[in-house]
């Protein structure tokens, strides 16, 4: 089965080992997070997580009810398919001379990033914006040499209010599953 | 009024009803054992070993219901109790499992005996905590227990430091928890239940497969209510036996790799399979593309992960099952299913149970029937892992849910002699056999010394085949015989049960069974039967690893004389 991005939204309680215990889960299932970002919510003692991973919608479905089980995950929303808003923000130290410091702003200015950071031999670049802009960012800047990279990982939330939990829902026909 | 760490951890477990505990002292626990007599209410049984002490919960808390409490030192002892948490997770037992912990400041550096325990069992608990505070106990205590009963039962685990014991803290045991992550699903949706019904009452080959979460919910009477109301056979899986009464007409025993042939055969026929608290493990449903393959599903479970997990299903209701029940059985029409039932029938003819053949060996067949005939079924038979615990589910006939305690999902070999030391202490009044198998019980024989100090009455059953015998099975059927690393050499179990000060009686003859079962039974205390079983009879019928239920091999029907080829010592 085809395995797709999957954007997961987790709301848990600010408590040591929360993290520990939810990213044991897709160890099991053998899941590699393509990004994990974590921050407070808009409530004290709850934390927001975003999660970002490849896999087929029936192994990440199981694992988003193996998610929901934990005692201190208060709720989870597979986001993947919702009108989003998505963000990741990222700081770029690009290689920059005399020469190049030129043509490198006028990259940022078009992605409309910021130059945080100026030295004789580098510029820091702090973009955000989806996963694409920053790759094509990214992409341009390449051919100056990047020295480093950070990034925050992705971010998002549901246009509009966040969608109840779908409950219930049939695994597909028995006619067409099982290998 | 301010109490120690170690008086809140009493009155914690008082208030929780616990009035037995499994445990294993050690360094960091002192302050507790020290407080312990402040509080006779708790019976604190010593076990030999940290794994006896979860093994012990576990068939305490299945006996009963109510939640097993064990406890271990810190390192070692907590690392022993691993095996025994793990086989509660699988099997969704209520147990709390109590660690020490090395006082706060050592935390982190590698002290001794200081191991991160809730970190190693963090896959293996339904939740951990780490007890910090001493303040924070009774919280924890209240969360720990209500968590651990609630829902899908299973293990929690509190490691509580040396020092948080010693501290103090105003004690109040909480009346109500606040867990807003923790979700109890109730009653199932009442569409997909009407969407149920209609499938149910429209189906001419219906069939109920129950699992252990009939039980917990303790819904056998609705679960046989359904049964007749809509005479649909019920089979079982391992864990489900004794779930619906095996003596009923509309039961056909368990499913799956040692089911019977008709439930099998019943599996594949069935145009709707209807599973009830179960979670189609792979040894019930062998391949899963052959599993009930003209079947529609329903599936009824109160974990809405265990939904499509394995095998996907049309109707999922999520909900307890006894609710979910209930409410069926209203929107039920009663029906018959004559021609379905005389064609199981017919199935049950073609494909018996292996009965006890003609052999002048001891057949473990044989001794299990008779231990059903002496006890009429009324016993609570817990055992071991391997053949002689499929021949039990097999050949003993169960009555009661609760009656049969066994280890499922993890098939742990050395479970049989605490878990049936923890169901006797639970139930005193009933009587308590452990089938066990030679293997099996010297993984954790040293727990005759607690049956001895405790004068815990179970009367136990080796099935002594000198073999690793499920293992030397898979070996004889599907690795030519290469008998590696199975065959075994026992000490003598009478003699060893006597330097504990247990009784015990050697049998190696069929005419010898009935008088020694007699023997253990009027014998006041633990007693210990020795039964040498013919060395290389195989459980059957059998599904072969990887193959469809379907497929299932039936015991060859020659005259089997492994017994004759090797002599009994």
């Amino acid at each position: 089965m085809a395995t797709t991005k999957h954007t997961l939204v987790a709301i848990v309680q600010d408590k040591p080992g929360v993290l520990n215990r939810m990213v044991s889960l897709f160890r099991r299932r053998g899941f590699n997070i393509d990004s994990i970002a974590v921050g407070h919510s808009e409530v004290a003692h709850l934390s927001r997580v975003t999660i970002v991973v490849n896999g087929t919608t029936a192994t990440v479905e199981q694992v988003r009810k193996q998610l929901d089980k934990l005692i201190d995950v208060v709720k989870v929303f597979d986001i993947t398919g919702e009108k989003l808003t998505g963000r990741e923000l990222a700081l770029v130290k690009v290689k920059a001379s005399s020469a190049t410091r030129g043509d490198i702003i006028e990259i940022a200015d078009i992605f409309r990033a910021n130059i945080v950071d100026v030295a004789s031999d580098s510029l820091t670049i702090e973009i955000t914006g989806d996963e694409d802009k920053i790759e094509s960012m990214l992409k341009l800047l390449g051919g100056f040499g990047i020295k480093e990279i950070a990034r925050t990982g992705h971010i998002a939330m549901v246009r509009g209010s966040l969608g109840t939990m779908p409950e219930e829902k049939a695994t597909k026909s028995r006619a067409k599953k099982q290998e | 009024m301010k109490k120690t760490g170690a008086q809140i951890i009493c009155e914690s477990l008082i208030a929780e009803g616990v009035d037995v505990m499994f445990g294993f002292p050690g360094g960091v626990l002192l302050p507790f054992y020290d407080t312990l007599p402040q509080y006779p209410q708790i019976r604190h049984i010593l076990v030999r070993h940290e794994q006896g002490a979860a093994h012990a919960a576990d068939g305490y808390a299945r006996a009963t219901g109510k939640v097993g409490v064990c406890m271990a030192t810190s390192g070692p002892g907590a690392t022993n109790l691993v095996t025994g948490i793990a086989n509660a997770y699988l099997d969704s037992v209520p147990m709390v499992a109590l660690t020490g912990q090395v006082a706060r400041p050592f935390i982190g550096k590698d002290a001794f005996q200081e191991i991160d325990i809730s970190g190693i069992t963090l896959p293996i608990t339904k939740h951990s905590y780490v007890a910090m505070d001493t303040g924070a106990l009774a919280k924890i205590f209240k969360e720990a227990f209500y968590i651990a009963r609630t829902g899908r039962p299973g293990p929690v685990l509190i490691d509580i430091p040396k020092d948080v014991m010693q501290d103090s803290a105003e004690f109040n045991y909480p009346d109500r928890v606040s867990l807003p992550g923790y979700k109890i699903p109730t009653s199932g949706h009442p569409t997909q239940l009407k969407l149920a019904a209609k499938l149910i009452n429209e189906a001419k080959r219906p069939l109920i497969i129950a699992g252990r979460g009939v039980i917990i919910s303790g819904a056998s009477a609705e679960l046989k209510q359904l049964a007749e109301k809509s005479q649909i056979p019920v089979i079982t899986t391992l864990l489900g036996i004794g779930c619906f009464p095996e003596n009923h007409v509309l039961s056909y025993g368990m499913a799956g790799m040692h089911g019977t042939g008709y439930a099998n055969k019943a599996l594949e026929e069935t145009d709707l399979l209807i599973a009830i608290g179960m979670r189609f493990d792979d040894r019930v449903t062998g391949k899963i593309s052959g599993f009930a393959p003209k079947a529609k599903i329903i599936h009824i479970d109160l974990d809405p992960a265990e939904i499509g997990k394995n095998v996907n299903v049309d109707i999922p209701i999520v909900g307890d099952v006894k609710a979910v029940l209930q409410a069926m059985h209203k929107i039920l029409e009663s029906s018959r299913h004559i021609e379905w039932i005389r064609q199981l029938d017919e199935f049950r003819k073609l494909h018996p149970l292996t009965d006890v053949r003609e052999s002048s060996g001891l057949l473990p067949q044989y001794i299990i029937r008779k231990l059903y005939e002496a006890t009429n079924g009324d016993a609570i038979v817990v055992t071991g892992v391997g053949q002689h615990q499929m021949w039990t589910a097999q050949h003993y006939i169960f009555h009661e849910p609760d009656s049969f305690i066994s280890s499922g999902g993890l098939g742990t070999m050395g479970f049989g002699l605490p878990a049936a030391m923890g169901a006797k202490v639970g139930r005193p009044e009933k009587a308590v056999w452990l089938i066990d198998g030679d293997g099996s019980f010297q993984m954790t024989i040293q727990e005759l010394a607690t049956l001895a100090q405790d004068n815990i009455a179970i009367k136990i059953a080796v099935m002594n085949n000198g073999y690793l015998g499920m293992v030397r099975q898979w070996q004889d059927l599907f690795y030519k015989k290469n008998y590696v690393a199975t065959p075994l050499s026992c000490p003598d179990f009478v003699k060893v049960a006597e330097a504990y000060g247990i009784a015990g009686v050697k049998v190696t003859r069929r005419e010898e069974v009935e008088p020694a079962i007699e023997q253990a039974m009027a014998h006041d205390g633990p007693f210990l039967i020795n039964f040498m079983v013919e060395p290389e009879e195989n459980v059957f019928p059998m599904v072969p690893p990887g193959a469809s239920n379907i497929e299932f091999i039936e015991e060859p029907k020659k005259e089997v004389t492994a017994w004759q080829r090797r002599s009994i010592p």
